[in-house]
């Protein structure tokens, strides 16, 4: 609260970004210990987080007043005009403070307070569990086992507790190879594929420099490539490009040797590092930023940006691994330099191609849990979470998430979750609200005593779960339906509700998601209001059975409604200016495979138009 | 002339047909006078049918004994032929080049076509413009129905029947018409019923370099204006190119002979400017290197997303003219035949809430484009694949179906089709076996007697059946007017090609 020194300011304008006409709201500034509030003359509140605060400026003053932009980490940017230059420089400094705190303990999460109990907290934590997803994956099995070499993050301080490596690893050859690995994160299982038996592992460049070998760190890889009994060969991809690789030789580091190792096929995917990225994404906002922008622009914008070519290499990378295992039934080992950010991207995407439970709401969850919390990005550096080094700040993750939108828009039965989903977790890894995001690894996060302190988010997202399910999914499909992404470049699109999210005007007016979600919670009114209805009946039919007329009633509702249920279909249903006899008759289907039944209707499109005047007709009759 | 005559070779077998992302097919191949045809001659196998109006351009290769032809269609499909034995090859792709660039209408497989459904509604007579006007006539009395072009005497590329004001007769029309460009005088496009405001559109004035004016001109458009009230004029080219056009004897009104109304240039680009920027596009669709900069980079020089958003500007304000501002709006460019058209159509698609219904859409196109004489047959005789260049082609058509995507995708529910309507409509603008889009106007049309003669595509596309393919199943009619965004980052690229 020391930093805040004035709390509230009055008649300022809030200016809309795009227009010309320096069209603007009038109403009242807030600040509080956590959050930014404007609320407009309509009574509109916009809530800013001071950490979502990526950059405060103040421009020069004009007659109106003092201009105060606000860019925002989920690329909402303000752009205020206070009255007064005063108020105007309390506020700048204030929220300056505010936004780049020194230490963990002063974030947002260490404050919020969701009103939960001790043990409602740590089930929040409990609520993925890896050692259950490695389960899952069917390891341990005869050929991987779990290691207790890093228990006490003694070999690998950026690695979690448990890990899991071939069982013919002894643990003077993981010590060996993990000396022989940058930051000593040596190769272990990310990803296991139970029908194909290959294994997808992840590591650190190798400290090779010019010349250098570990007898260790090859026999590792001969038992990574041994673990799987279909192949004798493995892939060894090298995320980055060819000349980053090479120029970390001359510094000791570097990338295998294919002559030293046994049975590997190298291979480089060429993913730019994390400063490209960073210059990318600002080089694109800027782009869309400007006023008034022309179509030629904006597209040589993207262009120069580089940022849809970045997220196809990822992109590319993660398809070449899930072909290795497919196609192959190859191991695959991946690393770039670190081995926490490319490799984190590249691991986590091509386990979500192979394996159809990541791509299920609490999957992504895990998915995200195992990759890249415990695999220890660095969340923290890379969100800018304190006040950090600003050249560690990249948006690896948020390249990711888009990855994975890219993939949601090319099969969209594929995902249980929507955009939605994607978006409020790209807003909480920003947001320090929640535990999960903080520190960049496992040790840091048990010094920092998150599980104690803050919260879970995942809890969090499953209660709402309803604001993310993808009403188009088709949980049918067999788990390890693979999902092989066309990477034509037209198939690459900007993508709008992520870098304009608060910019109400640019997006389309209707959406067609929100209207089948509330079709279906309609739909699931009146399936209970019919329930409502035919448990009266009955009690009815109960007390008066000699009534004839209620069994006439009965007998023309009853042996009706299971021939409508197949002929009537969602699709039909949002056609027609729908009655509501009409739902209620629908709402009779199933509930739970409407969105398959409907989503097979999209892909056919086939007419059922005699069926519904059929259904239609003995329902007037 | 026989067709037999062009096939020197009607069927070879052993053809390998290749088509992008789908595995390869290999048949018999048979031409007949109007289909390219390959069938495996196994069960459900699709087979194909092509009909050569469709094509665009082909290649020859060879490979020993194995020649290749590879077919560019108009409707952007690539495929590949392998025909085993070099002389077959080459008999059969001239006979392709001979049967897909005839030059004689009467020989289009539409006169050839017989329906394999029942007519239930006949096309022809499902959009008839006294019908249409009867939605107006209803609501105001300010307009009526004039055949002053019974014969196609005073304009060519008008339809014998046009909306004109009540209180303007035949003879003042006769002189306008020879003041407007190729006759075309102002003639009602549209009328609004909430704010009881109209779109007309028509020719450029011929007022020349010495500023001509028509006195009956005046008192046409300014019959559509209430007292005090003003109206806009919107000039589809940009003020520089109307001024060039006086020297070619047109123009533009001058301010001080029309008082009342504004003129606004909004410039929207014609001709091979707009084929130059398809062909660029669908090269670097085509392009499979899979290069994000060189694929964006070409999108951007192709332009086409420009042209998009001009087009769907200059709509946008025409619908704000009439709408916000509650001012009566006369269009034109240079004919009035194709930018104008697309202003106006796309105006309508914004306002009026039943052109965005099936019917109503396809009396749109009816009313808008096929009896307003745009030029059909000239605008799409060919498509992105054609080496020789002229300068009439253009795809204005599709341009303007574009544009309605791109609405439709920013208003998902208020459509009552869908996108395959769309691309349904494109195919058969460029090759089809109706008659609807032959022709370059009402008279030619006429002429040709294809009412009589060929089936009309509404008849088809009409019937339950097919209709139900083509219907957006989140439609909910509501009476709003739409306003689109034209942000770059709101336009998209339509993938339905």
């Amino acid at each position: 609260m020391e930093h805040i020194r004035t709390t509230k300011v009055e008649q300022v304008k809030l200016l809309d970004r795009f227009a010309t006409n320096n069209k603007s709201l009038t109403g009242t500034l807030y600040l509080t210990a956590t959050h930014l509030l404007f609320i407009d003359s309509l009574q509109k509140e916009t809530w800013i987080l001071h950490h979502h605060i990526a950059s405060v400026e103040k421009l020069a003053l004009t007659t109106s007043g003092c201009p105060l932009v606000i860019q925002c980490k989920n690329f909402r940017i303000v752009h205020f005009i206070v009255p007064r230059e005063r108020d105007c420089h309390d506020i700048y400094n204030s929220l300056l403070q505010l936004s780049k705190q020194a230490k963990y303990e002063d974030l947002y999460a260490f404050s919020y307070n969701p009103k939960q109990n001790d043990s409602e907290r740590l089930q929040g934590w409990q609520l993925i569990d890896l050692a259950e997803e490695y389960k899952r994956m069917g390891v341990p099995n005869s050929h991987w086992e779990l290691s207790d070499a890093n228990q006490e993050y003694k070999i690998c301080e950026t690695y979690p507790r448990e890990l899991y490596v071939p069982w013919t690893a002894k643990k003077t050859v993981i010590v060996g190879s993990s000396k022989f690995r940058s930051k000593g994160r040596f190769p272990v299982l990310s990803y296991y594929h139970q029908d194909k038996k290959a294994a997808i592992c992840r590591c650190s460049q190798p400290l090779s420099g010019f010349s250098a070998r570990c007898m260790e760190d090859e026999r590792l890889l001969e038992a990574i490539s041994k673990a799987n009994p279909v192949n004798c060969y493995m892939y060894v991809v090298d995320t980055r490009p060819k000349l980053n690789a090479m120029a970390n030789r001359a510094a000791g580091k570097g990338y295998e040797n294919e002559d030293n190792y046994s049975s590997i096929r190298f291979q480089f995917v060429g993913i730019e590092n994390i400063h490209v990225m960073r210059s990318s994404l600002q080089k694109l906002l800027e782009v869309n930023g400007t006023k008034g922008l022309s179509v030629n622009d904006f597209y040589s914008g993207l262009e120069s940006s580089g940022w849809l070519r970045h997220i196809k290499a990822v992109m590319d990378a993660a398809i070449f691994l899930a072909r290795a295992i497919m196609v192959e039934n190859a191991s695959v080992l991946v690393h770039c330099s670190d081995g926490w950010d490319r490799t984190s991207q590249v691991c986590s995407l091509g386990s979500l191609l192979l394996d159809s439970y990541y791509r299920t709401i609490r999957g992504f969850m895990v998915l995200i849990e195992k990759d890249w919390i415990s695999f220890g990005h660095k969340f923290s550096e890379r969100c800018g979470h304190l006040d950090g080094d600003p050249k560690e700040v990249s948006p690896v993750f948020t390249q990711f998430l888009e990855c994975v939108w890219h993939l949601t828009e090319q099969f969209p039965q594929a995902f249980e979750f929507n955009e939605a989903f994607l978006l409020q977790i790209h807003e909480h890894i920003h947001s320090c609200q929640f535990g999960n995001f903080l520190g960049n690894c496992q040790k840091e996060r048990e010094e920092l005593k998150l599980k104690e302190k803050t919260y879970s988010l995942w809890p969090f997202l499953l209660e709402d779960q309803k604001k993310y399910l993808n009403p188009l999914y088709s949980s049918k499909s067999h788990r390890f339906i693979v999902l092989e992404p066309n990477t034509v470049s037209f198939n690459f699109k900007f993508w709008r509700n992520m870098y304009h999210q608060f910019d109400q005007t640019l997006h389309p007016r209707q959406s067609v998601f929100n209207i089948i979600m509330n079709m279906n919670e309609q739909n699931k009114q009146l399936e209970k209001d019919i329930k409502d209805l035919e448990s009266k009946i009955k009690q009815r039919k109960n007390k008066q059975t000699d009534d004839i007329l209620t069994k006439e009633l009965l007998h023309s509702v009853h042996p009706e409604s299971p021939t409508l249920k197949t002929s009537l279909r969602f699709k039909e249903q949002t056609r027609l200016p729908v009655n509501d006899s009409l739902r209620t008759i629908e709402g009779s289907s199933p509930a739970d495979n409407r969105y398959s039944e409907y989503a097979e209707e999209f892909s056919k499109s086939e007419p059922a138009v005699v069926s519904l005047e059929y259904g239609v007709a003995r329902m007037t009759c | 002339m026989e067709f037999a005559e062009l096939i020197k070779t009607p069927r070879v077998d052993n053809v390998v047909l290749h088509r992008p992302f789908y595995p390869a097919v290999e048949g018999t191949l048979c031409l007949t006078g109007h289909h390219l045809i390959l069938s495996s001659r196994q069960d459900n196998t699709e087979e194909l049918w092509l009909l050569h109006s469709n094509i665009d351009a082909i290649d020859k290769r060879f490979v020993g004994s194995l020649g290749t032809i590879i077919i560019k269609c108009k409707d952007f499909r690539i495929i590949q032929l392998d025909i085993p034995g070099m002389e077959e090859c080459l008999n059969i792709a001239s006979s392709i080049e001979a049967l897909s660039t005839l030059d004689s209408i009467t020989l289009m497989y539409p006169f050839f076509y017989r329906p394999m459904f029942e007519v239930i509604e006949d096309g022809w007579h499902s959009f008839l413009p006294e019908q249409e006007f009867k939605l107006y006539s209803s609501a105001t009395s300010q307009w009526r129905l004039s055949y002053v072009n019974k014969e196609f005497a005073v304009c060519p590329t008008y339809p014998p029947i046009v909306i004109v004001p009540e209180s303007i007769d035949d003879e003042t029309l006769r002189k306008v018409a020879t003041f407007r460009h190729g006759g075309r005088f102002p003639v009602l496009s549209y009328y609004h019923q909430k704010s009881k405001r109209v779109i007309m559109r028509s020719g450029q004035p011929l007022t020349g370099t010495n500023g001509r004016r028509c006195k009956e001109d005046e008192k046409l458009i300014n019959a559509t204006l209430r007292a005090g009230s003003r109206g806009y004029i919107i000039d589809t080219r940009s003020l520089n190119v109307a001024q060039q056009a006086r020297a070619k004897g047109g123009g533009f009104e001058q301010e001080a002979h029309y008082p009342q109304w504004r003129r606004i240039h909004k410039s929207i680009e014609r001709y091979h400017i707009l084929q130059e920027s398809l062909i660029k596009l669908v090269e670097a669709c085509n392009d499979q290197t899979h290069n994000m900069d060189r694929w964006l980079s070409k999108l951007e020089a192709s332009n086409w997303l420009t042209h998009i958003k001009e087009i769907l500007t200059a709509a946008c304000l025409v619908a704000q003219c009439i709408d916000r501002e509650e001012a009566s709006v006369l269009i034109h460019g240079t004919e009035g035949t194709d930018s104008t058209l697309q202003v106006t159509s796309l105006a309508q698609i914004i306002l009026e809430p039943r052109s965005r219904t099936i019917r109503g859409f396809e009396a749109l196109i009816e009313r808008e484009w096929l009896q307003a004489g745009h030029p059909f047959q000239q605008r799409c005789a060919q498509s992105a694949y054609c080496n020789t260049k002229q300068k009439w082609e253009a795809p204005v058509f599709l341009l303007f179906l574009d544009c309605v995507w791109q609405i439709l995708r920013q208003f998902p529910c208020s459509f009552e089709f869908n996108e395959n309507f769309l691309i349904m409509l494109f195919e058969h603008a460029y090759a089809s076996q109706f008659g609807t889009f032959l022709g370059n106007s009402e008279s030619e049309r006429c002429k040709l007697k294809l009412q009589q003669k060929t089936m009309s595509l509404w008849s088809w596309v009409n019937q339950p059946s097919k209709l139900s393919k083509y219907t957006n199943p989140l439609f909910e009619a509501n009476n709003l007017v739409i306003w689109p965004s034209v942000a770059p980052q709101s336009l998209l690229l339509w993938e339905g090609i």
